[in-house]
């Protein structure tokens, strides 16, 4: 056996573990910003009212931060340091790995730079616009180049089991982020979904379900596979499991996107075929926790002095948590109560502050020492981190808990004789303050410990010696001839990256194809709706105004179909009202109420009012001000664009509408102008019709008095029938 | 794109058995995995689960060298 010096570049894993710990910081604070927004209202409404800093807005840049930024760079990092090792060699390319690390980064920098000024797709976690897609895609293929590349140039025979989760990982991002991007540009920095309705919310939560499961998961667990026995000093506690678990976390994983979409308007047997997956992943992901939990067994005794593995212990706890929770939450009865609730917000929560930043925690308290040959600067301030991490955990989470039950509960209410006990929404709102305010102080509790931890960690750089380049001394066992006869079936597949990538990348594709293919083709899946119409050039440019503000983020657009859902809003949603909505806009979370049915509810004016100083309308209303809308002039460059973009997609606009769409968009825009200035003149004797017209806040209010009211008209048949039977009776 | 198929696949008629034989084949996959699992012998499973160990057998300290590099 032969025997070789190599390098390890170290360069390359501190510079993703700084940019870990700077970007966790940054979007734990971006968090806290959006948690102090709903705890203080008026506060944020009087005095920090921008517009770029508006919930809606915030919010996004929040979850993007946290997942692509903060945990996207951890993986980055513990993949280049565990990758190089397990394969004993250094990366392929340095140029890629460094192409890599820069890209990433740009592209961070470019979600703060677009989503605050409201270039947003909507979708949620995939909200980048289309130009910063696909340089995810060309960076995606960087990473998984050089990957595949240093796996084909490795010294050892075997590949582990971290690099499978890694392998799969790669794999299914790009299948995930290339199906849920398709979208047709309408200028620069804007697009609107290949999909509408039913199907885009289907590839939505297809994606967005399996971003959890593999950006927040499945690599965290290949690191975990590295990491826990490295910190033990011991190897993982069964292998055998290791197998099992893979590859049925895998197939199982990429079924369940729909039940994030129970009770709404997706076709009964795709929710049921979400549920049935959901809880089988139970068995897969306790399989993942129990592995490593039990990796430790005789040896408890280490994470007593051994701060890494007291993170990491949490961090696995925290997963077991997450992973029995969410298929919980997937039962149909659990969910018409968890639903649009807070308790989703804890639930992701306890996996993302638990799993994801606990784990992370761990690694960098791992990698620092050993990238600069130096015991850690203060055991004491690591363990004080630990312990106020674990503490704002609970006191994040134990609140959210409370509010999500309380609020759904509240909403199920009903009186004796059959009302319902909270008609007025904004009652189950204000009961949720102190929980707010209390999660705030959680999420608070959690930085301080992320910023002691970011000290402890430079004063451990300052201390050590940084070597860029770690020479080791290995033998390679590469061409080692192996005795295949009667060998172990999986192993000749762990010695062939490709074929594993290919078997990977089968295994999860039959899963999304059997459920989004049949959804997007058969026609019986979605009844088509007579009156359902396309929206007017007004009510569009107004529905790309709600998606630039994100009321997504707190207005849902979809009633289940519950008595006490019907009661309060209406007649539950189907399918077919969202034929022409690309893209879908149904919400996850109602922190104000659902708007699905809200046209013609209010008048113009108080939209109009409403929007400019949420709370002197409805008072108690956290909701933000939106006074631009009524200062900014509608911009009309794109909106002829915008329809026939719509057309291309399948919207019936008729050929050549966009010729006269600026003269109904402004005959549109004055008749609510007028009914505004009629209300209103008396309080506000400033108001012109014609100051008025061209705002956007015109625009708004034409898509929201269109909410829902296409149902509710008299289809065209019926009309044509009933002219007809006067016709005989005159 | 999808348009194009769209018209060859829109009239898929038995549409329920796809989850069934999505179970099945998602069974019968297990099954096999579980099984073949089950036949690995002590030696493979150790020498495979102390992969993580074997990379930095051998530390080279270079720490002056790497220095000068800088």
């Amino acid at each position: 056996m032969e025997t070789e010096r190599i390098n390890y570049d170290n360069r390359i894993v501190k510079y993703f573990a700084y940019a870990t710990m700077i970007w966790g910081v940054i979007g734990m604070i971006v968090g806290l910003v959006a948690a102090l927004q709903l705890a203080y209202p008026d506060f944020f409404n009087d005095h920090l009212g921008f517009k770029y800093l508006s919930f809606g807005r915030i919010r996004p840049l929040h979850t993007n931060a946290v997942i692509f930024a903060f945990v996207g760079n951890g993986i980055f990092m513990g993949v280049y340091y565990s990758l190089q090792r397990l394969l004993k060699t250094r990366m392929w390319s340095d140029k890629l790995s460094y192409i890599n690390f820069w890209g990433w980064q740009l592209i961070i920098v470019s979600a703060v730079l677009t989503l605050p000024f409201g270039y947003t797709t909507s979708k949620e976690y995939a909200e980048l616009e289309w130009p910063i897609d696909i340089a995810i895609t060309l960076l995606w293929v960087v990473f998984g180049w050089n990957m595949f590349a240093t796996i084909l140039i490795r010294r050892v025979k075997h590949i582990y089991a971290a690099i499978w989760f890694f392998i799969a990982t790669f794999v299914t991002v790009a299948v995930l982020h290339i199906f849920n991007s398709f979208e047709l540009p309408v200028h620069f920095m804007k697009s609107y979904s290949w999909y509408a309705g039913v199907q885009d919310a289907l590839v939505q939560w297809w994606y967005g379900h399996n971003a959890v499961a593999f950006f927040l998961t499945t690599p965290y667990l290949g690191l975990m596979y590295y990491f826990v026995p490295k910190a033990a000093n011991r190897p993982i506690y069964s292998y055998k499991l290791s197998i099992i678990h893979f590859w049925a976390l895998i197939f199982i994983y990429i079924w369940a996107g729909p039940h994030h979409l129970l009770y709404t308007s997706l076709p009964d047997w795709a929710q049921s075929l979400g549920v049935v997956f959901s809880i089988m992943l139970i068995a897969p992901s306790w399989g993942g926790m129990l592995n490593g939990l039990l990796t430790l067994r005789g040896a408890w005794d280490k994470v007593r002095d051994n701060v890494v593995l007291k993170f990491m212990v949490v961090a696995l706890t925290a997963y077991g948590m997450a992973t029995f929770e969410g298929p919980m939450l997937s039962l149909k009865n659990v969910n018409s109560l968890s639903h649009f609730t807070d308790w989703t917000i804890a639930h992701v929560h306890v996996g993302g502050l638990g799993w994801n930043g606990m784990m992370t925690f761990g690694m960098l308290y791992f990698l620092f020492p050993k990238l600069f040959k130096v015991e850690i600067y203060s055991k004491a301030l690591a363990n004080a981190h630990f312990w106020i991490a674990t503490l704002g955990i609970l006191l994040w989470a134990i609140p959210m808990y409370w509010a999500g039950f309380s609020q759904g509960l509240m909403w199920q209410e009903f009186n004796p004789d059959g009302t319902l006990a909270n008609p007025d929404f904004l009652k189950t709102v204000e009961a949720l303050r102190p929980f707010y305010l209390m999660r705030a102080f959680g999420g608070l509790i959690y930085i301080i410990g992320a910023l002691l931890m970011s000290y402890n960690l430079f004063m451990t750089a300052r201390k050590g010696t940084f070597q860029p380049n770690e020479t080791v001394e290995v033998t390679s066992n590469r061409n080692k001839k192996v005795n295949t006869k009667g060998e172990f079936w999986h192993r000749p597949i762990e010695r062939k990256p490709v074929q594993l990538m290919l078997l990977s990348l089968v295994v999860i594709l039959i899963g999304g194809a059997v459920e989004i293919i049949p959804t997007m083709v058969v026609k019986s899946n979605i009844k088509e709706i007579p009156q359902v119409q396309p929206l007017t050039p007004l009510e569009l440019e107004g529905r790309d105004i709600y998606i630039r503000e994100g009321c997504n983020n707190c207005h849902s657009q979809m009633i289940r179909p519950l008595r006490f859902e019907t009661e309060r809003y209406g007649e539950y949603s189907k399918a077919g009202e969202f034929v022409y909505d690309h893209p879908f806009l149904w919400g996850s979370k109602r922190t104000g109420p659902d708007l699905a049915r809200e046209g013609g509810l209010r008048t113009d004016s108080w939209h109009y009012g409403h929007m400019i100083i949420p709370k002197q309308w409805s008072p108690g209303s956290i909701m933000p001000a939106y006074p631009w809308l009524a200062d900014d002039e509608l911009d009309l460059t794109y909106t002829q664009k915008k329809i026939s973009v719509m057309r291309k997609l399948g919207v019936p606009y008729a050929e050549g509408y966009e010729d006269r769409a600026l003269e109904d968009l402004s005959k549109q825009a004055n008749e609510i102008a007028q009914r505004i200035v009629r209300d209103l003149a008396a309080q506000d004797s400033d108001i012109q019709v014609e100051s008025i017209a061209k705002t956007e806040i015109i625009a708004l209010i034409a898509y929201l008095q269109r909410l829902g009211t296409d149902i509710k008209a008299v289809p065209e048949e019926s009309k044509a029938t009933e002219s007809a039977a006067q016709v005989i009776n005159e | 794109m999808l348009r194009y198929i769209k018209h060859n696949l829109s009239e898929i008629s038995g549409i329920e058995i796809y989850p069934i034989i999505s179970l099945l084949i998602f069974v019968l996959f297990f099954a096999i995995v579980i099984w073949r699992t089950m036949r690995m012998t002590k030696a493979e499973v150790s020498e495979l689960s102390n992969i993580p160990f074997e990379s930095d057998e051998k530390y080279i300290d270079n720490t002056e060298s790497n220095k000068s590099h800088e």
